[in-house]
């Protein structure tokens, strides 16, 4: 039992039964963090404000939105975007949201690989941020299925039909997972559950992982220096704020996010308002229909680089092709032999495999959204090998790195 | 300022990549994907211009008379109603012959005078009617005179008794709705849907919908799609070309060429933006407002950072 | 030091109103999507034709989700300020809710009265309470006379009179 003393103020009577003070020092006031930082910094701090644009839009879809194949389509084109006040406003939000967090996931998620903030000590980081990375794509792809279109449709025709697992014609599994032998009214209120709770409550839980995951080896900086956090907060907390290698998150790190969160906001409301057939494909426009194909059937630019890799081989290579792809990714930490974080550009032959990377990548999304023929197929084929390849040579590469 | 620098490197660097991304995936192959057609400013050019001038009166004479179009036609601004009811006619022609008030604003002149002649060229179905399956609407072979002077005479007939402004919601009636059901609107091939007090009268209402939709699609092939969110659905490139000549895009299609008059599709389009896309107006109003707000908020975000940052250069 | 100091609160502040500004914008665009849809709004019409209408015998109509009494008085039913002229007829027009807990009183022609089955309470032919526990007389709804069309949802005349002489609830 704590001792409890008369309270001086507001803050100390919470601090003294929830230790607010404590927690405002470790979350923010004496979080230290390395000034030598760029903006590509601030894209976590991007991410969360697009998680939380989204979950408020979706809290007001939400409201309207019916879950059943003879209202779903309906609910949305004519209640939500002509009906409901605003209500065209939270779907714009939550279309074109979802998609430019996937722009802004994969800036992240290269940054972290340019700059090695995936090792020594930050593993972790890297490993929950994957997990998030995969959340992300499955309220994606459960969100997908809401409106009910010609897209919602044949994508998860499509892709359940993976679970067939190829040559094993696990068909059985496939109906299990849809409820129903073709996508139908159990298909959609099962991904509406998946889609509005499950996912939702794992994420927030994956972001606090990822937080504290950051939290204890701290933020990495753009030279990859080892800094001594002890003794530059001294310097800092004795007054010493320009020797000082390391700043506040709150508000010195702070007042940055926030700037950099303000034109990515210009960006995204103009996107919101004006640019967003990207987002708001015209074939999911068209109402559901299991008897018409529609003549091209794509995913969101997103999955597109891991769709490209289905498309190359045989059924049964293709989808191995496909899980590797999914799940590699994650295991960066680990194929990276070398202990160097240092920014790519002076890691040697890593410069070349990064920008690879993310050409091959770039490639593959762009190859995943052309028809399969002609010169994209010898492309695609040329680009998922590459993809594949860079993965067999990573180990090689930095286990001859010179260390530094 | 050397960092100031890098930073704006770094921000190039990802535009330039960002833009990349969306080139190849939107733009380009947008491009690959839809073939390009060019629109003909609905001057319908493989058709001869009228070379005749018109007399109304003579015109009027004809169209009752030996020309017939009121034997299929109503004409309601002039107090002719359609000779059938809606489910009467689709049941005897396969679709409803349209109401011809407004036909002399809606449809260009050269349109007219060529379908009057010969619909099936016209209409740009030879694909589905010949000499085995005829057409509905048989073309009108003279009443012994100047032929092309008669059809001239009917054409002006008919802008002469044409009003002087249509609405979209009227422009896409007259040209659309015998075919297309619009449930946005609440409206479907027999027009407006009323509202109705019991269950049973808005069922058997509903029945009546279906019954002509059925016989429609009998005549047609299949059933002509609810146009509510066509406009999102199909670029408006691809919807003011399709107008123009569905042939062009749906090769096969059982859809005529419709003939509008470039102001007319204006109104059919801005009709089906009412039923689709509502908020176009707000939406294009209100964003630049919410824009110029975060230019401001990041003007004022920079000036408080530059202010928190000065203690730690 | 001080100044600057007092330079980066101000500018913060002057942040933080900007932003707070922009939340009310937000908040605005919120309520609104809380808002009644048109066609709910719409939908709050509901029009009757009084010209089958038969003395001493209850129709009820629903309006915006409650029953409404409509009663055509009979000869010898006593004129009350609270009647609605139609023609030569009188009538009643309430929502059919008794005002002690809001459940549906019937009406019982013989008598000529409403009886509430909930409580016993009981209503004459106008409409008034005439035996515990309702204490109020039952609520006229907004209502528009259109010559033979009772147009329910509307302020009309003869409604504008019966509040001001404060007789609607």
């Amino acid at each position: 039992m704590a001792k409890i003393r008369k309270a001086t103020s507001v803050g100390d009577w919470l601090d003294q039964r929830l230790a607010t003070e404590t927690i405002k020092k470790v979350m923010a006031t004496e979080y230290w963090i390395p000034k030598n930082i760029n903006f590509l910094w601030a894209m976590g701090m991007v991410l969360a404000v697009l998680f939380l644009l989204l979950v408020i839009s979706g809290i007001f879809l939400l409201m309207y939105y019916k879950p059943d194949t003879a209202l779903a389509f309906d609910s949305v084109n004519y209640t939500i975007m002509a009906e409901v006040g605003y209500g065209w406003l939270w779907r714009h939000i939550h279309a074109v949201g979802s998609s430019v967090a996937f722009l802004i996931i994969y800036i992240h998620m290269f940054t972290a690989i340019y700059y090695g903030s995936y090792k020594n000590g930050r593993e972790m980081i890297w490993i929950s941020g994957m997990v998030l990375f995969i959340l992300f794509s499955t309220a994606a792809f459960s969100g997908y299925m809401l409106p009910w279109g010609q897209m919602s449709y044949w994508a998860g025709m499509v892709i359940t039909n993976l679970f067939s697992a190829g040559s094993l014609e696990l068909h059985g599994v496939v109906e299990w997972i849809r409820g129903d032998y073709v996508p139908g009214d159990a298909f959609l209120t099962r991904f509406f559950m998946i889609h509005v709770l499950l996912i939702p409550l794992v994420i927030m839980g994956a972001i606090g992982l990822h937080f504290g995951a950051l939290r204890i080896p701290h933020v990495n900086n753009q030279d990859g220096e080892e800094i001594d956090f002890d003794t530059e907060s001294a310097k800092y907390l004795a007054g010493d704020t320009k020797g000082s290698k390391v700043m506040r998150f709150q508000f010195d790190f702070l007042s940055k996010d926030i700037f950099v969160l303000g034109v990515f906001l210009v960006f995204f409301f103009y996107l919101v308002f004006y640019n967003f057939t990207f987002a708001l494909d015209p074939v999911n426009l068209d109402p559901a229909n299991g008897l018409k194909t529609p003549p091209h059937i794509y995913p969101e630019w997103y999955f597109l680089w891991s769709y490209e890799i289905l498309r190359p081989f045989s059924k049964d290579a293709g989808l191995i092709a496909f899980g590797f792809a999914q799940v590699i990714l994650v295991f960066l930490p680990f194929l990276d032999r070398s202990p160097n974080v240092a920014p790519a550009n002076r890691r040697g032959l890593f410069a070349i495999w990064f920008w690879v990377l993310l050409i091959d990548m770039i490639t593959l999304t762009i190859m995943g959204k052309l028809p399969p023929e002609g010169i994209f197929n010898v492309i695609g084929a040329a680009a998922t090998w590459t993809f594949l390849g860079l993965w067999v040579v990573l180990p090689i590469i930095t286990m001859l790195e010179k260390k530094k | 300022m050397n960092k100031i620098n890098k930073e704006i490197q770094i921000l190039l660097v990802v535009i330039f990549f960002s833009l990349l991304v969306y080139g190849g995936v939107e733009t380009y192959a947008h491009k690959v994907m839809h073939k390009h057609v060019d629109s003909k400013n609905y001057e319908y050019t493989d058709l001869p211009a009228i070379t005749k001038t018109g007399d109304p009166v003579a015109g009027a004479a004809l169209v009752t008379g030996a020309a017939a179009c009121t034997g299929c036609h109503g004409i309601k601004s002039q107090d002719m109603p359609a000779p059938m009811d809606a489910a009467t006619a689709v049941a005897s022609y396969g679709v409803t012959p349209p109401d011809l008030s407004t036909a002399g604003i809606l449809y260009e002149s050269n349109f007219l005078a060529a379908l009057i002649k010969d619909p099936v060229a016209t209409l740009k179905l030879e694909h589905k009617f010949d000499d085995t399956k005829m057409h509905p609407m048989t073309a009108f072979s003279g009443a012994g005179g100047d032929l092309d002077q008669e059809v001239a005479d009917i054409v002006a007939y008919f802008k002469s008794i044409a009003p002087q402004e249509i609405t979209p919601k009227q422009a896409y009636e007259d040209a659309c709705s015998r075919c297309h059901e619009m449930r946005y609107m609440k409206a479907t091939q027999l027009g407006d849907t009323p509202t109705f007090k019991f269950e049973k009268d808005a069922l058997a209402y509903r029945v009546k919908v279906l019954e002509y939709q059925d016989t429609l699609k009998g005549y047609m092939g299949k059933l002509p799609p609810d146009l509510s969110t066509i406009i999102v659905a199909r670029s408006n490139s691809f919807l003011t070309t399709f107008i123009e000549d569905p042939q062009s895009h749906l090769k096969g299609t059982s859809m005529p060429r419709v003939g509008l008059t470039a102001d007319a599709t204006d109104k059919v389009m801005t009709h089906l933006t009412h039923s689709g896309d509502p908020a176009k107006e707000i939406r294009n109003s209100l964003g630049w407002k919410v824009i110029l707000f975060f230019i401001i908020f990041s003007v004022l975000a920079y000036l408080w950072k530059q202010s928190v940052w000065s203690k730690l250069h | 030091m001080a100044v600057e100091k007092e330079r980066r609160n101000f500018l913060g502040f002057a942040l933080g109103g900007f932003t707070a500004i922009g939340s009310v914008a937000a908040l605005g665009a919120m309520k609104r999507t809380w808002d009644p849809l048109p066609s709910v709004k719409a939908a709050g019409f509901t029009k009757v034709d009084l010209s089958t209408m038969e003395e001493n015998v209850l129709v009820v109509e629903k309006w915006r989700g409650k029953p409404i009494f409509i009663l055509k008085k009979t000869a010898d039913m006593k004129a009350n300020d609270r009647d609605v002229l139609v023609g030569e007829s009188r009538y009643l027009i309430s929502v059919g809710l008794c005002t002690h807990l809001g459940c549906i009183p019937a009406y019982i022609p013989k008598d000529k009265n409403f009886h509430c089955a909930c409580h016993g309470g009981m209503f004459n032919a106008s409409g008034e309470a005439i035996k515990l526990p309702p204490e109020k007389p039952l609520e006229i709804p907004p209502f528009k006379i259109d010559g033979t069309t009772l147009v329910l949802g509307e302020e009309g005349e003869q409604f504008k009179k019966l509040k001001a002489a404060g007789e609607i609830a």
